[in-house]
C-alpha cells in the first residue's frame, strides 16, 4: 500500500513538472512491474545454476568418495558468500565508486536498500540478490580446480577472502562504476567477471596446490555422468537467467541475450561433439555437455552486444578452442585442474571477451560499435579489461592461497586423500547404495 | 557334496538360473563380479583422460550340490552359459566338507 501510493505521489509529481515545463524531460525511475518480474525469476534461475546445476555438474564427475564434498563446498558457498554479502560486499562492489577501484562502504549492512529503494526500474532489494548469485556462482566455479584434495576450512577461508579482495573489487571495475567500466569494457553479463576471473584463480590454485595423487596415470573416473548431464542442462537453462538477466530489465536486449546465449550453447556443444568424433572417433556425452558450458561461458560477455550469426561464430570458436584447451593442452602442459575450470571457465571466458569487441559490429550482426570506435580498438579494450583481470586475480590468488597454506595448510594429507573427503572431512557417504 | 562355482556373462544370468532349476538345483548365490581370461576389456575417454580397464563385469554364481547331481548340473550350466565369443566364463567344482542349514540345523545332503 505505502509502496503504490509512493508510487503514485512521484508519477503525479513528474506529471504535473512535466505539464509545467513541456520542454523538458524528466527522466524518472519508477518501478516497473514487468523487469521486476523478471528480475525476481531471474535470481531465481541463477542460484539455480549454482545450487542444484554446478553442484551435480561437478559431483557426477568427481569420484564417489569424493561427491559429497563438492556439493558440500557449492553449498557453503552458497551460503558464506550470503553474508559476506550483505555485510559488505555489496557494498565494495556497488556501493559509490572510490577511486574507480571499488566500491565505499556506504552500503554495507545493506544501508539504504529499504523495501521501496530502486535501482533503475527494479527494487534494490532484488538488484543486490540477483548480483549475490553472480557473486555465489563466481567462487563455486573455482572448486573444480581443485576438487578432490582441499581442506574445507581452507576452501572457506580462501572464499571469504577471494570475494572480498578480488570478486567484489572486479566486479565494481566492470559494472559498479569503475575504470574498466568506464574505459568503455563491454563485458555483459560476467565473461571477466565471473568466468575468466574463476578460470584464473582455478588455475592457480591448482598450480600451488597440486595435482592429486596419482594423477594422471591413476584412473579417476566420473562416478556419475548421468548426474553431470543434469547439472549441466540446468546451467544451460539457469543462464538465461545469467545472461537475460544482466539487462536489469524485460525488454528486447534481454530477449536477444536469451536467443544468442541459447545459439552460442548449441554451436559450441556440436562443435565438441564433432571435434571429439573426429580427433578420437567417437563423440562422448560428458564432450557434448562440456562444449554447451564452453558456449555458455563465452556468450557471457557478449550477450547483451551481438547478434545471432555472431553467436554462432562465438559458439563454435569456444567449443573448439576450449576441447584443444581441456583435452590436448592441459594434459602437455601436465597441470592437474581437475575439473577444467580454467579450460572452460578461463579459455572460454577469453575467447568470448575478445570476440565481443568483434561481432558488436553491427555489420556482424551487433548493437553497433561506440562512437568512434573500430573493431580493433574496441578489441583492444576488451584486452586491457581481461589482461586486468588476469593479473590481478592471478595475483591475489596467488597470495591468498599462501598465506592459508603457510597458516593451517590448503590440502588434505595424502592418506586421508587415498579415503576420500566425504568420510575424512564429513564423516559421510555420499552414496550408501547396498541398501543396508 | 560339491561347490559349483561358475563365472559367466552377466546377461545370461536367467538363462543359467533356469537351466539350474531344471537340473535340480533348489538354491544358489549370485555375486557381481569383475576379471578376466583371454577377453580383452575396454578404453573409456573423459575429457581427454583415457583409462583402459582390463577387469570385466561377470557375474558368479555357487551352488551346493548334491555329488549325484554334479555331472547334470555341470552340463546344465555350460549348456545354458555358453554363446561361442571369448569371455563365456568358466565352471570350477570343489569339494564340499560340510554344508549346514540354520534354521533347522540340518546337515550334509539334507542342508542342500
Amino acid at each position: 500500500m505505502e509502496k503504490k501510493i509512493s508510487t503514485v505521489i512521484r508519477a503525479g509529481a513528474c506529471t504535473l513538472l512535466a505539464a509545467l515545463t513541456p520542454g523538458i524531460v524528466v527522466a524518472q525511475d519508477a518501478l516497473d512491474s514487468g523487469d521486476t518480474a523478471w528480475m525476481l525469476t531471474a535470481t531465481a534461475l541463477v542460484l539455480f545454476m549454482t545450487v542444484p546445476g554446478l553442484s551435480l555438474f561437478y559431483a557426477g564427475m568427481v569420484r564417489a568418495k569424493n561427491a559429497l564434498s563438492v556439493m558440500m563446498q557449492c553449498f557453503a558457498i552458497c551460503c558464506t558468500m550470503t553474508i559476506i554479502w550483505v555485510l559488505y560486499g555489496y557494498s565494495l562492489a556497488f556501493g559509490d565508486d572510490v577511486g574507480g577501484v571499488v566500491g565505499g562502504l556506504g552500503k554495507a549492512f545493506m544501508a539504504g536498500v529499504t523495501v521501496d529503494a530502486l535501482s533503475g526500474t527494479i527494487p534494490e532489494s532484488v538488484f543486490a540478490m540477483f548480483q549475490l548469485t553472480f557473486a555465489i556462482i563466481t567462487p563455486a566455479l573455482i572448486v573444480g580446480a581443485f576438487a578432490e584434495r582441499m581442506k574445507f576450512s581452507a576452501l572457506l577461508w580462501f572464499m571469504v577472502i577471494w570475494v572480498s579482495v578480488v570478486y567484489a573489487p572486479i566486479a565494481h571495475w566492470v559494472w559498479g562504476g569503475g575504470w574498466l567500466g568506464e574505459l568503455g569494457v563491454l563485458d555483459f553479463a560476467g565473461g571477466t567477471v565471473v568466468h575468466i576471473n574463476a578460470g584464473i584463480a582455478g588455475l592457480v590454485a591448482a598450480l600451488v596446490m597440486g595435482k592429486r595423487r596419482g594423477f594422471p596415470q591413476s584412473p579417476m573416473k566420473p562416478s556419475n555422468v548421468v548426474l553431470t548431464m543434469v547439472g549441466a542442462a540446468m546451467l544451460w537453462v539457469g543462464w538465461f537467467g545469467f545472461n537475460a538477466g544482466s539487462q536489469l530489465a524485460a525488454d528486447g536486449t534481454a530477449g536477444m541475450a536469451m536467443a544468442v546465449t541459447q545459439i552460442a550453447a548449441a554451436a559450441a556443444a556440436l562443435t565438441w561433439m564433432f571435434a571429439e568424433w573426429l580427433g578420437h572417433g567417437k563423440p562422448s556425452a560428458l564432450g557434448l555437455v562440456s562444449g554447451a558450458v564452453a558456449g555458455l561461458v563465452a556468450i557471457t560477455p557478449a550477450s547483451g552486444y551481438v547478434g545471432p550469426m555472431g553467436a554462432l561464430a562465438i559458439g563454435a570458436a569456444s567449443g573448439y578452442g576450449c576441447y584443444l584447451a581441456v583435452v590436448k593442452v592441459k594434459y602437455r602442459l601436465g597441470y592437474d585442474d581437475s575439473l577444467d575450470v580454467f579450460g572452460v571457465h578461463g579459455v572460454g571466458g577469453i575467447i568470448g571477451a575478445l570476440l565481443t569487441g568483434v561481432f558488436v559490429h553491427a555489420g556482424l550482426g551487433g548493437v553497433g560499435l561506440g562512437e568512434g570506435m573500430t573493431i580493433a580498438s574496441q578489441v583492444g579494450k576488451q584486452v586491457v579489461g581481461i589482461g586486468a583481470t588476469i593479473i590481478y586475480c592471478g595475483v591475489m590468488s596467488f597470495i591468498i592461497l599462501k598465506v592459508i597454506d603457510a597458516v593451517i595448510g590448503l590440502r588434505v594429507s595424502d592418506e586421508e586423500e587415498q579415503e576420500g573427503l566425504d568420510l575424512v572431512l564429513h564423516d559421510e557417504q555420499g552414496y550408501n547404495l547396498s541398501g543396508t | 557334496m560339491k561347490l559349483i562355482t561358475t563365472i559367466i556373462k552377466p546377461f545370461k544370468l536367467e538363462d543359467v538360473r533356469q537351466a539350474l532349476a531344471e537340473s535340480g538345483v533348489q538354491g544358489m548365490t549370485v555375486t557381481e563380479v569383475k576379471g578376466f581370461g583371454r577377453q580383452k576389456g575396454h578404453t573409456e575417454l573423459y575429457r581427454g583422460a583415457e583409462y583402459s580397464v582390463d577387469f570385466v563385469p561377470k557375474t558368479k554364481i555357487e551352488a551346493a550340490v548334491a555329488d549325484e547331481l554334479v555331472d547334470a548340473v555341470v552340463e546344465a550350466i555350460v549348456g545354458a552359459a555358453a554363446t561361442g565369443s571369448i569371455g563365456d566364463g568358466k565352471v570350477f567344482v570343489s569339494d564340499l566338507q560340510q554344508a549346514i542349514r540354520i534354521r533347522t540345523g540340518e546337515t550334509g545332503d539334507q542342508a542342500l
